[in-house]
């Protein structure tokens, strides 16, 4: 891998201010992109746009965590923290791309899912939940991307997948630095000091097999070069989709099930 | 019960007056035994232990319920002597060599005489088999990390295999820090094995307790068939703190606890401790009925 940077500054460069976002990899790879909006429950949220685009020929639903480019666009989509009705935005459109057989295109871009009084109210953690047990039941191709920030449970739930990519400089891990530095020592100024020791850059998650791809970056980060990484991308994820569309769907959803299946370590004693 | 609690409150009383007139007059030590008494965390009462635990760990003053350890809340809900235990000998290793982490785990052992944070096994509720698991607050707050995701996944597997209902007490914390992106995964495996139990038609209960927050509630807490809370349990995903520091938003008294949910419609009931069990009982006869339906 490019560049030497250490966790913190990945976590850094993951938030750095023009990283650019899922709205210009949606805009480049799927050009004819439709917004499709709404949990037909109670409300759309921003905080995730979800649709429809063609990627080299490839139609395909594309549902992203998007936290917004300009500062009206990151509050009115929460910095890309969804509320419960996002979560039931993406059940609603993974249904959809499973009826019509269309590959699912996650991109993952988030703190964590919005913590507040009103999130709690409609169920966030019933939302994630429901999310994450339907996605196994999903007989449609599914890759997910980790852009920047993947943030907990948040970032978990648009994140099962049959294929993970992470782009070089992104995170992904059980909590923000900064929460987790809070809950383990009561004390959020040391997430500097525990971002090492919570393994969360691309190189650490693909030596442990939780993704199966890192996707380079230019020196210095996305937002050096906006495009570097875009043609990767396309080209993995064409490449994945084609191959994957080719299982029938019952192998499709028994290998999804083993690979998750599979994680954790621990000692079993033979005695 | 009434008539065995009043009786013993005299006695209390009397033995509070004596108790604490000999402590100050520092002359003579009074034996008692050791865990004869135990102090209501929340008003400080002593009560007779016999007492606490014939009232299914309810204060008997002031009505609030101690947190239980797994043993003793299996104890509550099981056949007495049927309990056979699984997995027993899954132990946690430390997957990202976090520091420090391997001597928190031998310590929170030793003290809580428990490899991990979940119990689990097969036992019969009035009768009726059950693949049953609990979650323990008292071990590291009953986090989940690779053990309690890979216990709680292969009850999940063996009931369906043996076609039995499914029974998981949660009380945790949530993901567990220290193992870091294997505790997140662990949330996504045990939803993977309950799609497949859901696919094979078998009844799973959820009993949420105090306190059930993060990733367990996010995971397999929320995914009950049926969703049983215990009274004044704490719920949610986020923690309280976290709202208020990252949000800045004042949040009602009850926000989050077991009526508040009820009020919004993420849980089915919301019952008292000395209810569970018959709860349960009923919950259990409900869909043993429907199996034979099928047969």
């Amino acid at each position: 891998m490019t560049g030497n940077h250490s966790a913190w500054e990945k976590v850094q460069l993951a938030r750095h201010a023009q990283r650019p976002t899922a709205k210009l990899l949606i805009h480049t790879l799927a050009p004819d992109f439709l917004e499709l909006k709404g949990d037909r429950c109670f409300a759309n949220d921003d905080a995730i746009v979800g649709g429809i685009g063609t990627i080299d020929k490839i139609t395909m639903t594309i549902i992203a965590e998007e936290k917004g480019t300009t500062l009206e666009e990151k509050i009115r989509n929460h910095f890309g923290m969804p509320h419960p009705e996002g979560y039931r935005k993406v059940m609603r459109l993974v249904r959809q791309a499973e009826k019509f057989s269309r590959p699912i295109l996650f991109l993952i871009d988030t703190p964590g899912a919005y913590p507040g009084f009103e999130a709690e109210s409609r169920g966030q953690a019933e939302a994630i939940a429901s999310l994450l047990r339907l996605l196994f039941t999903i007989k449609t191709p599914i890759i997910a991307v980790v852009l920047s920030e993947g943030g907990s449970g948040g970032a978990l739930a648009i994140g099962i997948a049959d294929y993970i990519l992470m782009l070089e400089n992104a995170t992904y891990s059980i909590l923000s630095p900064e929460g987790f530095a809070a809950i383990l020592y009561k004390d959020a100024s040391l997430a500097n000091k525990v971002a090492d020791d919570m393994k969360l850059t691309a190189d650490d998650l693909f030596a442990y097999g939780i993704i199966d791809e890192i996707i380079p970056e230019a020196a210095g980060g996305w937002h050096i070069d906006n495009y570097t990484p875009l043609s990767a991308l396309q080209t993995k994820i064409t490449e994945k989709a084609r191959s994957l569309l080719q299982l029938d769907p019952k192998t499709l959803l028994e290998n999804r099930q083993a690979r998750y299946r599979r994680y954790g370590i621990y000692v079993e004693d033979k005695t | 019960m009434a008539n065995f609690l009043d009786k013993h409150r005299e006695k209390v009383v009397m033995f509070n007056q004596q108790y604490r007139g000999k402590r100050k007059l520092k002359t003579t030590k009074i034996d008692v035994p050791e865990n004869l008494f135990t102090r209501c965390p929340f008003c400080q009462d002593l009560i007779l232990t016999e007492a606490v635990e014939a009232n299914d760990y309810v204060c008997p003053y002031c009505g609030k319920y101690f947190q239980i350890s797994g043993r003793k809340r299996l104890a509550m809900l099981v056949d007495p002597g049927s309990f056979i235990e699984y997995d027993k000998k899954l132990k946690t290793s430390n997957p990202l060599n976090f520091p420090g982490y391997e001597e928190k785990i031998h310590k929170v052992s030793l003290e809580t005489g428990e490899n991990e944070a979940f119990i689990s096994g097969k036992a019969t509720i009035d009768r009726m088999n059950v693949m049953i698991g609990v979650l323990d607050s008292h071990f590291l707050m009953g986090s989940m990390g690779s053990v309690v995701g890979e216990k709680v996944t292969r009850l999940i597997e063996a009931s369906i295999t043996e076609r039995l209902p499914l029974v998981i007490v949660c009380a945790s914390g949530g993901a567990r820090m220290q193992e870091g992106i294997f505790s997140l995964m662990q949330m996504a495996k045990t939803a993977a094995a309950l799609a497949r139990h859901n696919d094979a038609r078998l009844f799973y209960l959820s009993v949420i307790t105090h306190p059930t927050t993060g990733g367990v509630s996010a995971s397999f807490a929320m995914l009950g068939d049926i969703i049983v809370a215990e009274k004044d349990a704490l719920i949610g995903f986020a923690g309280k703190r976290v709202i208020a520091q990252t949000i800045k938003e004042d949040l009602p008294d009850h926000f989050q606890t077991a009526d508040f949910l009820l009020e919004k419609g993420m849980l089915d009931i919301v019952i008292e401790r000395k209810e569970l069990k018959q709860t349960i009982v009923k919950l259990l006869q409900f869909h043993r009925q429907e199996e034979d339906h099928d047969r």
